[in-house]
Order: structure tokens, then sequence, then C-alpha cells
């Protein structure tokens, strides 16, 4: 919905949340469901109101638990039974300045402002800990916004008897425990209150009247900001730019200006504009953002502006380049075909409102922004969130390569009289193992990104794949594929369930950037061997069909399954008997144990 | 600014606030009258009028006032 994107109008939002609320729910898009608890230091009405309308626009349908009010610490410390029986997906914890209970005064030594400090940071070390123990889902903890008065001036922030101090110094601390803590994220409401205007968040009218933390206009940008956090979490982030050229990489229009032409570089300050933009969406780059062009231009003329010496951004820095007369809209498809990916999963940057206008109408999920002027550029995409980064984990700095790697796979696929002569020629090597600590974030990841190649669509948290992975009465098994190209990764997972003779599959998911390689035969080989080992007769496996799994309908089938049965949903159950008869699939991937 | 004109305005925004076109308010109108009206949501109205008329209520104002009457007399004191 145009009304939740950035920029948004806040005080629309708030006086008109009830009729939104109506109008998304009955959009009938397929959500995910979550359920929530906010634990809150001041009124959070509000904030899970709004709260409610960003996750529902990005396809989460939330349930909340609302803390009493200013009942933050007892709730996570002493959970009564109506929330232990809640058992929230995540946990956002909010709390202010207001929450301090003790500050230094002027004249304290630096000795007594450490020991106070100490105290503090344990008051909510002690929660997370307790939170911790007792859910096992994310947290999410805001910051601390800076005070709203400075008793000593200037000094207050660099004195240790200052407020200001105080505060920079227990975020810093907030920040050492997100450093050496999963499953913990902090909600940076220094900078979105500074950004907003301090004086403005901090007006004290609302925290005497309604004992709200921050304005209430402000609440939609915390609240928008939060789910940003949130749906990235839960996998929901972009993964892709199609980006315009002709006045959004560069100014003027190479085609008519001949590359020379251009604005970029450093001479004009139009020119270094563009290249700020330009150097933000490298920056993208090496966070894993996949770069793809979408222009009207000639391909010879494309090549020719990135490869301007003054240009940023070179043809290698991109997967895809669609460069030809077709509707943007075509080519949007075409970059989401090729790469692999949902065009809901791309963003669409381009300067020029007509052809914004037509990506919208004809691939509605793919995100535009309304890109205004150059030097807004920049922020219209940050403060988007679209790519709000919670875990970075080594394989998205390592993305960009892997997507390469692919595209030149395909062309190699060309060459080859068959298929399997081709498979052979990529000297495929795989591990798959059961899973281990240090890719329990990965396996988290794919667990909650993964819609096409997924049987049952079962979203983990962290604290339930280690749970998983530790009971005996589970068998879980990762596979990583890589070849003479590069390593794609982990790229499969496979948690089964053993009840008596019987495995069961509860998930089975594989990234689609290794479909057609033969990993889903390898992992299938050495889950039949385990499951032999174990003595189980029989595998079940489950398909539950969402709006995107349909490539694996027919999985268990060609895995030698036979259907038990399918109910009127669609969702079938298939069988998998005489095990020790079972044959090898896999004949071109050498797989380590 | 009349009166009837402030109140033209005003319940447009009770109407949005509260989802409801049916809503009238009159100066005797209180929280007890509607039914979704509570301390909470109030400071939804509160937002929205300011937003309406331009200006801001301060704290005596707001806790002092009893009934729609008492908003729009606030109103056509700030707005004229």
């Amino acid at each position: 919905m145009r009304e939740l994107e950035y920029p948004f109008d806040s005080e629309y939002l708030l006086k008109k949340k009830r009729s939104i609320k109506k109008a998304l729910l009955s959009e009938g898009e397929p959500f995910t469901d979550k359920k929530i608890a906010v634990f809150g230091g001041s009124t959070t009405h509000d904030v899970i109101a709004m709260l409610e309308l960003f996750l529902l626009n990005q396809g989460i349908r939330p349930q909340f638990y609302e803390s009493e009010y200013g009942r933050f610490w007892q709730d996570a410390m002493f959970p009564e039974q109506e929330l232990l029986e809640f058992r929230p997906d995540l946990i956002y914890i909010h709390t202010s300045s207001r929450n301090i209970r003790r500050f230094p005064e002027p004249g304290d030594s630096p000795e007594q402002t450490r020991r106070l400090l100490e105290q503090e940071f344990d008051y909510f070390r002690q929660m997370w800990q307790s939170v911790e123990k007792k859910f096992g889902c994310p947290v999410i903890q805001n910051n601390f916004e800076l005070p709203g008065f400075r008793l000593m001036g200037n000094k207050d922030a660099s004195d240790p008897g200052g407020r200001g101090y105080f505060i920079t110094s227990l975020n810093q601390m907030f920040y050492g425990y997100a450093q050496s803590h999963d499953n913990f994220y902090v909600q940076d409401i220094l900078y979105l209150s500074a950004s907003y205007g301090l004086e403005r968040w901090s007006d004290p009218f609302y925290w005497h009247m309604y004992k709200y933390a921050l304005c209430v206009p402000a609440i939609p940008e915390l609240a928008f900001n939060l789910s940003n956090m949130i749906k990235s979490l839960f996998g929901k982030n972009k993964k892709a730019l199609a980006l315009d050229l002709d006045n959004t990489l560069w100014g003027g229009v190479v085609g008519d200006d001949g590359p020379e032409g251009l604005q970029m570089g450093p001479e004009t300050s139009m020119g270094q504009a563009y290249g700020e933009f330009q150097s933000y969406l490298k920056d993208l780059r090496k966070l894993g953002i996949l770069l793809n062009v979408n222009s009207k231009n000639d391909m010879e003329n494309a090549l020719a502006g990135l490869n301007h010496p003054d240009c940023l951004l070179k043809p290698e820095d991109f997967i895809v380049i669609q460069a030809n007369w077709e509707n943007k809209d075509r080519n949007i498809q075409e970059i989401a075909r090729v790469l692999n990916i949902l065009p809901e999963s791309i963003v669409f940057v381009d300067d020029n409102p007509a052809e914004r206008e037509i990506v919208r109408s004809q691939v509605p999920d793919v995100a535009v922004p309304e890109m205004g002027q150059v030097e807004h550029y920049i922020k219209m995409i940050d403060r988007s969130g679209f790519f709000e980064v919670t875990a970075f984990s080594g394989d998205d700095r390592k993305r960009n390569e892997m997507y390469r790697d692919n595209a030149k796979r395909a062309s190699l696929e060309a060459g080859f009289a068959d298929y399997g002569e081709y498979l052979m020629s990529l000297e495929m090597k795989a591990v798959i193992k059961g899973f281990e600590p240090v890719l329990y974030d990965r396996i988290t990841q794919l667990t909650n990104k993964s819609n096409q190649f997924n049987l049952t669509t079962m979203r983990c948290t962290q604290a339930e794949i280690a749970r998983m992975a530790e009971d005996n009465g589970f068998i879980d098994l990762y596979g990583r594929l890589g070849d003479k190209f590069g390593d794609n990764g982990v790229v499969s997972v496979v948690i089964g369930e053993h009840q008596e003779d019987t495995l069961h599959i509860r998930l089975w998911l594989m990234s689609c950037r290794v479909l057609k390689r033969g990993m889903e035969q390898a992992m299938m080989d050495v889950l039949a061997r385990r499951c032999r080992k174990r003595k189980i007769s029989r595998i079940l496996g489950y398909y539950y069909p969402t709006a995107k799994n349909s490539m694996v309908k027919n999985f268990y089938q060609e895995m030698g399954f036979e259907k038990l049965r399918e109910d009127d949903q669609g969702n079938t159950v298939w069988q998998l008997s005489s095990l020790e008869q079972y044959q090898n699939k896999n004949l071109y991937i050498e797989v380590a144990e | 600014m009349t009166r009837e004109e402030v109140y033209e305005k005003l319940n447009g925004i009770f109407q949005e606030v509260f989802d409801d076109d049916s809503i009238e308010v009159c100066d005797s109108t209180t929280s007890a009258d509607i039914e979704e009206w509570d301390s909470l949501e109030h400071i939804n109205l509160v937002v929205a009028v300011e937003q309406e008329f331009g200006f801001k209520f301060d704290m005596g104002q707001v806790v002092s006032m009893k009934d729609v009457g008492e908003m729009v007399d606030i109103i056509l004191d700030e707005v004229g």
C-alpha cells in the first residue's frame, strides 16, 4: 500500500489506522503469522497499532502480547502463565532514557560513574538473559535517545557526572552485548530521534499526558523502522536492485550526449551527487545486494557509459544488464527469471515517474521508491529500509560472486551435448552433515527466506534450530555445494523427526541457485543412509502448497516416494518404504559426510 | 471561523479517527458517548485536531477539557 511506503504521512496513518488496517486485511494476501511480545517502559498502545500496519504491509500478520504499562522488567524476569503460553516468535523491548533508574551527579568520579553504569547495565542484562532462557526467540531492544536537557551544558556529554555521557556509555555497553549474542538486536533510536529532531521527539507533553516516551507523531517512524528489522529477521528483505542508467546513475542521456557528455565524477556538483549515489550502490553490493541494469538504451551505449573512467560502477559489478527497448516491466521479469528470485525481492530505481508507474502497475510486487532529486537518492533508498541488515553472514558477502558464477555456468551449459556431461564437467563437491553451531545462523536464514524449493515452509528461529540439532530425536542435515567455479555455501537443509520406525520429514528446502544440479539426490542418499543406520523402516514426506512452492509439488514422487493421501487443500503425504533396497540416486557430486 | 464551521471539520475528524461515518458530535458530547474513545485514543484525536486546525494544545488545555464544547471553545480561541 502506497500510504505505508517511505516517505509516509504520519498524521494520516495515525488518524486513519482503523480503516487502513481493514483495507490491508481485506487484500487477502497470504500472510505469515507471527507472535510478537512488546515489553514497554512507557505507553506502547500506538506503537503496536502502527507496527501492525507496517507489518501487514510486509505480508506479516502479527498477534501481539503487550505488557502492562511500565512492566517490561517484571514480564521479562517473571513471566506469567499468559505470556508463557503466548510463546512469542519475537520480543521487542521498548525502553527509553525515562527508564534509567539512576543517573550520576555532577562531581561524581569516573569510578562512581563506572559502578553506576554497571548497575544499570546489569538491570538490563539480567532481563535479556532471562528472556533468552525462557523464550529463546529473537529480541529487539532499542538503545537510548539523548536526554531532553543538559544540566552542565556542553560538558554533560563528556563529564563522568553528565547524563549525556552516561547514556552514550550505556549504549556502548548495549552494543557490546549485541556483538557477543546472536538473536539480540539493537534498534537505533539514538539515530532515529536525531534524524527526526530530538526536541520534537522528546516533547515532554506526551510523557506527562500519556506516558509516551516519544511524541505521538513520531511513532510511525519508530514503528516503520522496527518493522524493517522484523521483516529482515523473518527473511523478507529485498535482494536485488534494478537500476535505470540515464539520469539515475549519471546525469544526461548517454545515447544523445555521448559518454563524454555525461555528468558524473568530481568535476561538477551534479557529477559529484551522481558519484556519491554510485558509491553508495557499490557499498550495497558488498552487503550482498545484487545490482542489475534496467535501461532503455542500446547495449553498446549502456556499456560505453559504464566504462567511462569516472563511472564507479563497472559492467562487472552487475549480474544482469538489460539494456534494450523493451518495456521496463518485461525487463524486470527477465531479471527475476535469470537470477531465479521473485519480483517481490527486487527494488526498481528510476528517475522517470512514467517508467515507475508502468512497473508498479504491471509487476505490483516490485518495490518502486519515489526517486526525487539526485541529491536525495541515497536517503530515499536508505530510509526505505529495503536491505535492513540483521544478520550478516559470509554467504551474504559472497553472494554477488555466486550469482556471477551461476551466469558463467549458464553459458557453459550451452556447449554440451548432454546435460549429464555438463554436470560432470562442473566437478561438484558437496559436504552433507548434521547441523553445526557455526552454521546455525545461515541455516536459520535459509528456513526463513526460502520460498520456492521448500516443501513445508516451516520457519525456524535460531533457538529452534539449535534445539533440534541437539535433540537425538531428529535427523538434521545441511548441504554445502561447491564446484570448479566457486563455492555456493550452504544451500540445502533437511530436518526429519524420528518416531518409532518412521522418519517424518518436517523440512526440506534448497536454494534455487543450485536447481537441477543433482544436490537434492545427494541429500536424499545421505538421508536414506542415516535412516538405515537407525533402523528406520520408512520415511514420510509432506508437501504443503503455498503461493510460491508449486515447483516441488511432485518432488517426493521424483524421489521415488508413493502418494498416501491428499486433502482438499492440496496437502499431500508421501511414503518411501523398503529402505533396505534404496538405490543411490546421486551420479555427479562427490560427497563428504 | 464560526462554531458551525469548526463542528463541520470536527465531525470529519471524529468519523475518521473512530472509522464511523455516523458520528455527529455536539457541545455536550463526552468520551462516554463514543465507545472506542478511551484515554489512549484521546491522544490520536488531539493530534488529528492539532493537524487540522494548525495549532498545538498545551497540557493545561488538554487536562481541563470536559466535553467537545470546551474543545471547540479552545479551537476558536486559538484559530480565531
